[in-house]
């Protein structure tokens, strides 16, 4: 069922969605408070894996604001222009000193479009020089297109080795401008052919640029490695387009996909989905066992997830300016039904599936 | 939206009262085989084998399941292939085309019998 398009956040609307609460109602509500569907706890308690607790720390994970130059339907950070959420210089100070020590290998930053904020490229120059493994910036690819200034981020990605990881939701105009908005489609060839242009994402290239994938509506992706050659084909025979992986992604229930499950009346569908898709093997490896994000005011959560539905870690350490790895590594993980999201099929993270 | 108002659904394990068919049932699928646990465990074995990569993709057999779905009918298969291409990256207009050749069939496969009734009334007439 289609529902009817904004080009506002639930933020800006009021929205009762855009409150963390809210949302943590209707997750702990209906089919799951009749007992219908078993909460998440109750899920990982039978299969042994309750509480769920931190493996080694690999990823620090950098939400540097919610502004963003889109309004994708799917949002699980509602981001849009109209978010003002922004990291400042301050907090990103803090950030850096926490890359310089941590025992992390991957660096990850995301938004909102992160090239938004105005300290971005300084906070990059100074981040790869903290000796991170791999330094990935999530790039909604439009941004590079969307205005003068951003032209030359394929440089700017390739002079500091940054691993670029761009969403596309699919091969073709229809669906992809239909999640993410109208001309959407045609920006994100124009900047992959840029970005191919400058080396990324070719065979034998050391700059990697690897695709997200995320479904269009009320379902759960398929086999990775099945998308990924049909992008693959798809996007070489119509565009020239390379790039090195996709990662497919489950829409979690938060924010505007939550929204959208609601007025679709999807909701009940997609949470039965997500439920009798669980997997035991995908909860070992799930993202928050080896993640920490940081939200753009400095807050620490356990996922981006959490973060938007502000959950804050379990432990004495909950802000970046009290960071201590050791001390966050012994917490317990909080959990609530949107944890499913993760755990469905193969598992979805940031980095693809997990099982 | 201002106001979210989740129904709950309580799914009896009973046929719906006003109607045949109730999506909730597609879930229940798998409790054939509390019945009759050896045949039913052999079907979904069958099934799950049938569907796996081959000789064809998966997604084509998905969409042949697809076009079949709709040739039997069979509104519990439409419902789980329709997702299943959805989720597989098929389009909405391979989708149409895929119905199109099981329709192709369904009436051809009527028509073609037309020749019975050709050659019955050539051999009647006179």
């Amino acid at each position: 069922m289609s529902v009817t398009k904004t080009k506002k956040s639930l933020h800006k609307r009021h929205d009762d969605l855009a409150q963390a609460n809210k949302q943590l109602e209707i997750l702990s509500g209906g089919i799951f408070a009749d007992g219908e569907l078993p909460t998440f706890a109750k899920k990982i308690k039978e299969t042994g894996q309750f509480p769920l607790r931190p493996k080694k720390l690999e990823i620090l994970q950098i939400n540097v604001g919610y502004m963003c130059n889109q309004v994708c339907e799917h949002c699980h950070v509602d981001a849009g222009p109209d978010r003002k959420e922004i990291m400042t210089w301050e907090t990103m100070e803090q950030c850096l000193e926490v890359i310089k020590n941590t025992g992390a290998h991957t660096l990850d930053l995301t938004g909102g479009a992160p090239e938004m904020n105005p300290h971005f490229r300084r906070f990059v120059e100074e981040a790869s020089k903290a000796g991170i493994k791999d330094f990935i910036v999530r790039s909604n690819l439009t941004i590079i297109r969307a205005n003068k200034k951003y032209h030359d981020l394929p440089e700017f990605f390739k002079k500091h080795n940054v691993h670029v990881v761009s969403s596309m939701p699919h091969w073709t105009r229809g669906k992809t401008d239909k999640q993410r908005g109208e001309g959407v489609f045609d920006k994100s060839i124009k900047a992959l052919q840029e970005l191919n242009a400058v080396g990324y994402g070719m065979p034998d290239s050391d700059l990697r640029l690897d695709l997200v994938y995320n479904p269009n509506g009320a379902y759960l992706p398929s086999d990775q490695a099945g998308m990924e050659k049909d992008f693959k084909k798809a996007l070489m025979e119509d565009f020239g387009i390379q790039f090195h992986n996709l990662f497919a992604i489950t829409n979690l229930p938060i924010a505007r996909f939550l929204d959208y499950l609601i007025a679709s009346e999807n909701y009940e569908d997609y949470m039965y989905q997500l439920v009798e898709a669980y997997n035991p093997a995908a909860v070992a490896n799930v993202m928050c066992t080896n993640t920490i994000s940081i939200s753009w005011d400095g807050w620490l959560y356990d996922c981006d997830f959490n973060q938007m539905l502000d959950l804050k870690v379990n432990s004495k350490v909950k802000h970046i300016s009290e960071y201590n790895e050791d001390l966050l590594n012994d917490r317990n993980i909080i959990i609530s039904q949107h944890c499913y999201g993760c755990t469905a099929g193969a598992g979805s993270s940031c980095q693809g599936t997990v099982a | 939206m201002s106001v979210y108002f989740i129904k709950p659904k309580k799914h009896i394990d009973k046929m719906a009262s006003n109607n045949y068919y109730d999506p909730a049932d597609l879930r229940k699928f798998g409790k054939i085989t509390e019945w009759s646990e050896e045949l039913g465990t052999k079907f979904f074995d069958y099934y799950g084998k049938v569907f796996e990569e081959g000789a064809l993709t998966a997604r084509e057999k998905a969409l042949i399941a697809l076009a079949v779905a709709h040739t039997e009918q069979c509104p519990y298969c439409i419902d789980a292939y329709t997702k299943d291409t959805l989720q597989r990256g098929v389009t909405k207009e391979q989708m149409m085309e895929a119905i199109h050749v099981g329709a192709a069939i369904k009436s051809g496969a009527t028509l073609v019998h037309g020749t019975m009734m050709m050659n019955k009334v050539n051999k009647l007439e006179m």
